[in-house]
Parts: structure tokens; sequence; C-alpha cells
């Protein structure tokens, strides 16, 4: 091996601790790319293959009863590849110790025992016998929830008839990926199934012998799904049709999709983030350490070594940094990327996993790491080499300081000697200070935009469960019933107030706009569901026209005052044009509100409810569950503080897995960026810090002027960080809204002062690290070295 | 003799900040093959930049620099590389040895890029260092880091040593093992030497001595009978 190689290895050897730190801080750029482009692809591809092999439909839609003679018609539509028809039906289940009442879709398997449409895949057990009408299949989440094995029995009251049934077998279905109940936002597997039952026997519990009230289609590759649902929509309409939709509007689909979009947030606006910061790190550390090599520069050019052969060397110096960063950045990218994948397979329950990192992403790693530390490196050997050998051998020329402002400051403020030292270092050299600076300010902003998250998570379940829906109870009607309904209500064990609601399913629509969606009638003054408008106050419903979530109202293209129609998806179907009265902040979900009295008088009958929300002793809930148990008019019933539970349980794992990943290359910035500059700048400042100890200065002193200096700069970068981090939590909260959930927007005092606190604890530590070193200078050796 | 080396009105102004200073004022001078000349003067005399000038350590601001037939200032960045390569050994006063490597490897980094080199191990044989060339620098005492920096010198075989200063940072009986390797060195290899000093006493030791004062040659002297460093005390 040759000389040049060896030093080149025992150097990387000897700044192991800064080579380290400075792949660390590459490495944390790379891996986020790596593992959120890996995450993203390969539940992309899970989804994929998952909704092909189980044949998941394009186009979905339900009506009230339509006779099986009209399903050759729908199979018969242009475009139509095949189409199943088929019974869906709402059950309440009263399961073995449980208080509250569960309820359930049941959804009714073809005679032939597999659909051809939405395929469950059998995860235990076996498929029902079509003989036997007490058999069914059972959704495996929910089944594992409420301890329900192939073989138990359960009881169910459907359409009004208690009766009870035996799972014969546990199901997936891309159809329920996520699973959510009647009015909840959040899968909630102990209170809401999937029941898979033979069709004879739901149609017999239903009443649709010869009938059915719910097809799936899947389409032709070269069919435009908008003429199909326009299709479908006209043939179902006599028969009670609530209006077809695509895959987009499918509950399961729409909230994996918006799971999905949030993730590529995550994807695309977090990388770009940490590898600007890390490249732009990398460069300038590995540039000043370089540069600490003058002297060893200058003598292989004295030596007769070419510049291009010197250049060569650093660059391999740098290459081997660069190649550590990068395989650190990359194989923690991929095992994050798992472990991410992993996470959400089972959040979601995909009953498989395809990893696929995406080779697009490494490749991309691997090039903009290395170009990251070749360039900065390429930039100082440069510098250096341009020098003559005898200037770079000599010690630089001692630094040309000038008489400024901070001449009369540290007068005025009666600042030491080394005071002065510290204020001139940094105003003497502003890209040096400007690297501390802005590495330590990077870090905060990194952490800022972290926890953020957590701030406008509480704010957004304080909108959703404080002020806009403050009812202990929903019961979920299974038809529309006259106001008498709020008075039975009221006489339910423990019901202290009772407010009616009515829910219409509505297509609106606003020039080549259209979206689906559902109509609330709101009576005035109502107190346990309100609505806030956008400054998040609580605000009463308009007499007379329509109110719109923000986001729907962007959407569509209307403002306060625009003109809209309104198609109506129930009886009397009728289509008003109806202008826009209000536009306000709605978290979750998208349906559109209208007064109580404008609604019934525009639909010329009485008013009618089909939700009921009440406010509940808490002592009287278990009787209440009771007798909602028993009521058959009930077809679900939604505990509030069971959805807040889950939800926070959700909110809480997902997010604190990412807290920990961003947190901590939050952090190892600041470890990179402060070890760095505080070993070089004692072995920049050696002679300096030592001629000081030889003058009569403690050791904490000299230590000062070292640690001084970098506490200084990371105090005086942390509001800037707050700044920058405040302008990355908005772009990524932006992102966050989806068609679901509209995004609050909070930063609490709190997570400014946690990620302050958490970058001075760590720049303090590591500065402290390095000033350690002082102890063990010689200071004669140090005064006579030249540098 | 033949001179191998010439300069002509050779000046130099270095610029710091906003003051200039005139390091050298149109020194002449001439070096024989094989010649052993002690360059002597008070610091800021100019001796280092002289000699930095003659190895192509640095550029003159006017004047003429000649090694053989070739003129030094019309030379490419390359053509000097080659130059220092190949012809020119120095020795510097704080040895300037790469700390990573050890005694055999720092002489190694200059065998391995010249044309006719001695062998590492050979070069540290003339110093009297063959025992310890496994140690690195930080392991070797100061006059063993200065010989070590006369083995990588004159492992190339050079026809120019140029020394600035090298027994400046010894104690004197390390500083005469020092000389004695170099005089040794230039004895057996002819290389003409120029060594800076401003310690009066070593001057004994040249075939020649040029004073130096103000950045000009003050006068010179020659050296009948040099004595051998042994017989020279300070």
């Amino acid at each position: 091996m040759r000389a040049l190689d060896r030093k080149l290895l025992r150097d990387l050897r000897r700044i192991w601790a800064q080579g380290l730190a400075i792949a660390l801080v590459l490495a944390c750029g790379l891996m986020v790319l790596v593992m959120a482009d890996g995450t993203l692809r390969s539940l992309d591809e899970t989804l994929r293959a998952y909704y092909e092999r189980q044949r998941f439909a394009d186009v979905f839609a339900s009506a009230t009863r339509v006779p099986d003679d009209i399903a050759p018609l729908i199979a018969g539509l242009d475009g139509v590849a095949q189409a199943e028809t088929r019974i869906v039906g709402s059950a309440i289940l009263d399961l073995p110790g449980m208080m509250e009442p569960a309820s359930a879709k049941v959804i009714s398997l073809p005679a032939s025992g597999q659909p051809k449409l939405n395929l469950p895949l059998l995860r235990a057990g076996r498929l029902p016998d079509p003989l036997r009408p007490d058999e069914v299949l059972l959704m495996e989440p929910f089944a594992e929830a409420n301890a329900l094995p192939p073989g138990a029995g359960f009881d169910i009251t459907l359409n009004g008839q208690r009766r009870t049934l035996t799972v014969t077998g546990h199901v997936l279905s891309p159809e329920f990926v996520y699973s959510i109940g009647p009015g909840s936002i959040m899968p909630d597997d102990r209170h809401f199934g999937i029941i898979w039952m033979n069709e004879a026997s739901l149609a017999a519990a239903t009443d649709l012998g010869g009938a059915f009230n719910d097809v799936t289609v899947a389409l032709r590759r070269e069919a435009d799904p908008r003429k199909v649902i326009a299709a479908l929509d006209h043939l179902l309409a006599p028969y009670g049709g609530t209006g077809a939709h695509a895959r987009d509007r499918q509950t399961s689909h729409m909230f994996l999709n918006s799971e999905m979009e949030e993730l590529g947030t995550i994807a695309i606006s977090m990388p770009p983030i940490f590898l600007i910061v890390s490249a732009f790190l990398v460069n300038m550390v590995l540039g000043r350490l370089i540069r600490l090599e003058r002297a060893q520069i200058g003598l292989l050019k004295a030596v007769g070594y070419s510049a291009r052969e010197i250049g060569w060397h650093y660059l391999k110096l740098s290459i081997g940094i660069g190649v550590g960063g990068v395989l650190l950045g990359v194989a923690s990218g991929w095992w994050a990327g798992h472990a991410m994948t992993q996470m959400y397979t089972e959040f979601f329950r995909f009953p498989w996993l395809i990893y696929v990192p995406g080779v697009r992403a490494i490749a991309w790693a691997v090039v903009l790491g290395l170009a990251t530390v070749i360039i900065g490196a390429l930039r100082a050997v440069a510098a250096t080499v341009s020098l003559p050998p005898a200037t770079a051998m000599s010690p630089p020329s001692p630094p040309v300081f000038r008489r400024g402002w901070i001449d009369s400051f540290g007068r005025v403020a009666r600042l030491r000697q080394t005071s002065m030292m510290i204020a001139r270092s940094i105003l003497r050299w502003p890209g040096r200070a400007a690297i501390t600076f802005f590495g330590v300010a990077a870090s905060v902003a990194v952490l800022v935009s972290c926890f953020f998250i957590f701030d406008t998570m509480d704010l957004l379940m304080d909108e959703m469960f404080v002020q806009s829906n403050r009812q202990d109870v929903t019961l979920v009607l299974n038809q529309n019933k006259g106001l008498r309904a709020e008075s039975d209500a009221a006489t339910l064990p423990g019901v202290r107030r009772v407010e009616g609601g009515f829910a219409l399913p509505v297509r609106l629509i606003h020039g080549a706009s259209e979206r689906l969606s559902t109509l609330q009638a709101r009576g005035q003054g109502t107190e346990l569901t309100q609505l806030l408008n956008e400054d998040g106050r609580v605000v009463s419903i308009p007499e007379s026209g329509l109110v719109l979530p923000e986001r729907l109202a962007e959407r569509l293209g209307v403002t306060v005052g625009s003109q809209m129609q309104v198609a109506l998806l129930a009886p009397p179907r009728e289509t008003w044009t109806l202008s826009v009265s209000a536009v306000i902040r709605q978290s979750l979900g998208d349906e559109v509100h209208m007064s109580k009295e404008a609604l019934f008088r525009l639909m010329r009958q009485d008013a009618q409810v089909n939700q009921l929300n009440l406010s509940v002793d808490p002592l009287a809930l278990p009787r209440l569950m009771e007798t909602a148990k028993a009521t058959p008019v009930i077809a679900g019933l939604i505990y509030w503080p069971d959805v807040k539970g889950q939800i926070d349980a959700t909110i809480n794992e997902s997010l604190r897995i990412m807290t920990v990943i961003f947190s901590t290359l939050g952090m190892l910035i600041t470890l990179g960026v402060v070890y760095n500059a505080a070993r070089i700048q004692l072995s920049e400042r050696a002679h300096e810090l030592a001629t000081l100890r030889v003058l009569g200065f403690s050791r904490g002193e000299v230590g000062y002027v070292l640690v001084g200096e970098i506490l200084l700069l990371a105090v005086l970068a942390i509001p800037v960080g707050w700044g920058l981090g405040y302008v990355f939590a908005r772009a990524i909260n932006t992102g966050f809204s989806t068609d679901i959930i509209s995004m609050p927007f909070d930063i609490r005092p709190r997570s400014f002062a946690i990620a302050a606190g958490l970058v001075l604890v760590t720049a303090t530590g590591s500065a402290f690290w390095v000033r350690r070193r002082l102890d063990h200078v010689d200071l004669v050796s140090a005064l006579k070295q030249k540098e | 003799m033949q001179p191998i080396m010439q300069a002509r009105a050779v000046t130099k102004v270095y610029k710091t900040g906003a003051v200039e200073v005139q390091a050298l004022r149109g020194v002449d001078m001439s070096l024989d093959a094989g010649e052993l000349v002690v360059l002597l003067g008070a610091s800021g005399s100019g001796k280092s930049t002289l000699l930095n000038i003659l190895g192509a350590l640095d550029t003159p601001t006017s004047g003429e620099v000649r090694f053989k037939e070739h003129t030094l200032g019309t030379m490419t960045e390359a053509q000097l590389t080659n130059f220092r390569r190949e012809h020119v050994g120095f020795v510097f006063q704080f040895y300037n040895l790469v700390p990573a490597l050890t005694a055999r490897e720092n002489v190694a980094l200059v065998t391995e890029i010249a044309q006719n080199p001695m062998r590492p191990e050979e070069a540290l044989e003339r110093v009297g260092l063959g025992p310890r060339m496994h140690h690195f620098p930080a392991e070797l005492s100061g006059g063993e880091q200065q010989r070590v920096a006369i083995a990588r010198a004159i492992a190339k075989r050079p026809e120019l040593l140029l020394c600035d200063e090298p027994t400046g940072a010894l104690d004197s009986a390390t500083g005469v093992t020092v000389l004695e390797a170099l005089v040794e060195v230039n004895r057996d290899l002819g290389a003409a030497t120029v060594l800076i000093t401003h310690n009066a006493a070593i001057r004994q030791i040249a075939h020649r001595v040029i004073h130096m004062a103000d950045g000009q040659i003050a006068r010179e002297e020659i050296i009948a009978s040099p004595v051998p460093p042994s017989e020279v005390s300070w």
C-alpha cells in the first residue's frame, strides 16, 4: 500500500469521531429519503396487489329495494365488466361481556359461496354452509377484538329480530381495510364489524327476497366511470338509489387514500428539508476539516506531489466519510422503511406485506450523499492547493481584525477580554459562525415541525370532541321517525338531554364540479353538536341556505352568496337551487348543514329525525346500553368517549414512532454540527488557548472561550429555528389535510420550548465533551507548534 | 565549476492586509554543485524567503531564478512540481513530518513518486535511524524527527538540498547530530546544500557563508577549511 494511502486510512481513524459526526448528519437526510420512499412504495404496492387479487370493485351503489331482474341490465351496461348484486344490512350485536351494544354491517354471500368481486380472504376456519342459515363469516380484527373464534356463537338483532349466529371463519376484505362504523371516524374493532351471511338467510331477515339493495361493479379497462355511474344512477333511481360512486368515495378506500396522502406529504416534504440541511452542513464541516490540513497539503506540494494527486487524496478521505454516511443512511432508511411499512400493514390489517424499497431513492441517496461530500472537499482542497507551498506551510498570517461597533459595545457593556475574543471571532469569520448557527437553527426547526403535530392533534381533538361533538351517545335509527322519537328517547335511562338530527344523502353540483355528501338538518341553539366558524368560535345555523365546510367550498368553487344545486338522493328526490349562507371550519368529514326548519319546509314534510344525540348520566350508561340493544329501531350506537379513546390510541402509536425518529434526527444534526465546530475550533485555536493557559487563565476560563462562542451562536440560532420550524410546520400541516380531515393549525409555546431545550442540551453536551480535551493539551508543545 | 542554481536581481514583496513587507531587495547569488552554503542572518533578513524561492515553494516578485539551463519563472505548475519532486530536498525547522505515517512511511511518501530514489531504509540508515524506522513521529525525539526529515529530503538523491533552520528547534547536542547527518549527506551524495541559520557558530562547517541583512546579501565569506560539526559548539 502506498504511503499516501496509509496516511489516508490513519487519518480516517484519527478523525473518526468527527467523520462519524459528519456521516451521521449526512445519514439523517438520506435515511428519511430512503425510508419515506420505501414506505410509500411498499404500501402502494401492497394495496395494489391486495385490490387486484381480491378483485376490489370499481363502482359501488346502494338502493332501497331493487328487483333481481334489474341485475342483468346492470351487467349489460356499457363499460361494465362484471356486476354483483347483494344485500347489505345493519345489525346490533349483543356481545358477551360488553356493556354497550356493538354494531355490524351484514353482507350477503352468494349461494355459490365466494363472491365474484370484493373477495373476502379466508384467514381462519371455513366458509359458511349454504344450507345453514345461522352460519357466518366475521371480519378478522372484529373477531379477534371480541374473542369470537370459529365455532363461537353470538347474538344479533337484525331488522328487529334477535337471533343467534355461529362463526365459521375469519376473513379480511379489500372493501373494509378501514372499517368504520356509522357516524364514527376511526376504525373501532371492538364496536364495529362486518358479517358475511348466506344470501337466502339475509334476504329472509331483511324482507328482500327476489331483490337486492347493493351492487358493486368492475369496469372494463377503457370504461369511463362517470358514464357508468350516471347509467347506474338512472337505473336505480326508481328503486331508491342513493347515488353510485367510484372508489374515490368508497369509505375504506377514501380513508386509506387520505392516510397515504399524509404519508406522501411526509415522504415529499421531509427528505428535502433533511437533505438540504445535511448537504449544507457536510459540505461546510468537511471543508473546514480539510482546511486544517493546510500545512500537510503544503508539505505534499513541497516534496513534489501535484495538485491533482493531493486533491484526489483528500477526495478519497471525504469519500471515505461519505461512503460511511451513505451506507448508514441507506441501511437505516431501509430498516426504518421496513419497520414503518410493517407498522402500517398491521394497522390496516393488510393480509401480507410487500416491501419494495425504491431503487431510485437509494440511487439518489448514493449520488446525493457522495456529491455532497465531494463538492465540499473539492472546494476546500482547491482553496488550499492554490496556495504556494511556502505560504501553505507557514502559519496563516494573523487574521486582520478591524475596529467596529463591537468595540464600543464591548466598552459600554464592560465585556471581559475573553468575551471580546468570542465576539470578534464571530464577526471575523461570519461564514464559520453561520454553519453552527444554521445547523442549530435547522435542528430546532426540525424538532418544532415534529412536535407541532401533537399540538395540532390536541386542537383537532378539542374541536371535534369538546366543541363540535359534545354528546355522550349518538343513536342511529334504522328509519326516519317523527319528532316523537325525541321525547321517547328522553325517557331512556339516564338521558339528560336529547337533540334529534336528520341526515340525507345528496349530490352537490356547482358548474362542472360535483360531490357526494350528506346534508345534516340542524336545529337552532343545539348544545350537543355545534358548528365552528373559521376562527374556531361557535356559530348558530343561519335560518336559510347551505352551510359548507371550508375545504368542500373550495373544491366546489363556491363562496358565501354562491348559488348551487343540491340533488337529494333519497325521497323526495328533488333537485334544489340553494345559496351558500356560510362557510365553516369543520375538522372532520365533509357533510353540509342546513337549518331544520328550512329543510323540512323545502321538503314539504313534517320535521323528522334519523339520529338522536344524547347527553347521558354516566351512572345510568349500562342500563341505557341494555335498552338500546333491545330496541329494534336503533341501528347503531356511537359512544363518543370510546371514539375519542380510539383516536387517541391510534394517533399516539403512529405519532410516537415518527416523533422518536425525527427528534433523534434533529438532535443528531446538532450533535454533528456542534461537535465538529468545537473540534475544529480547538485545533484552529489550540495555540491561542494554550497561550491563555500560560498567561494564567484557568481551565474554566479558557473553556469559556471555546464553548462560549458555540453556545452563544446556539442561543442566537434558536429564534431563527423557531421561525423556520413554523414555516415547515405550516407546509406539513397543509399537506396533512385530506378529503376527510381538515387540519387546524397550532403550535403551543411548550413545543417551542421543548425543541429549544433539547437542542441546547445536545449542543452544551457536545461542546463540553470537546472542552474536556482542553485539559489534555500539552501547553509547551501547543505553544511550540506553528499551528 | 558550473553553478547549478543562479538567482539574478530577485525581489519579493509580501502584502499582509494593508502592510507591504519588502522581504528581498535584489538578491544575486549562485550555487555550485556539491557546495555547502550557510545563509546567515538575523530574523527577518530574508533567508527563508530566498530559500523558498530557490526551492520553487514561492515565486519572486521580480528577478530570475535558474536551475541549470531552466528558468523557474517560465516553468508551468506541473514542471515546478516535477522540479521539486526530482531535484530538491527540503528540511524544515519544525520537521513537517506527517504524523499519521511512521518514519519509514514518511520517507516512502517521497520515494514512491521520485524517479531514482534510494530505498527508504537506506535513507534512514544514512541518518542513523535504521532501528527507529517503524516509529511514528510522536514517538521520536526532536533530533530524531529532524533526521527523518533529512532522510526524506535525501531519499530522492536531490541535486539541491535546502534546509531552513534545521537545528533551530533542537538543543546543541542534538543539533550536532543533525548537522553531522547533513554534512555527511552533502559529502556522499554531492547535493548542493543551502543551510539557513541565525547561529553564527554553525557557519564554520560550510564551504561558503552568505550574510544577509534587510533582504540583501551583506557579504560573502569563503571558509577555507570547514570544521566537522562535532567541533562546533554553541
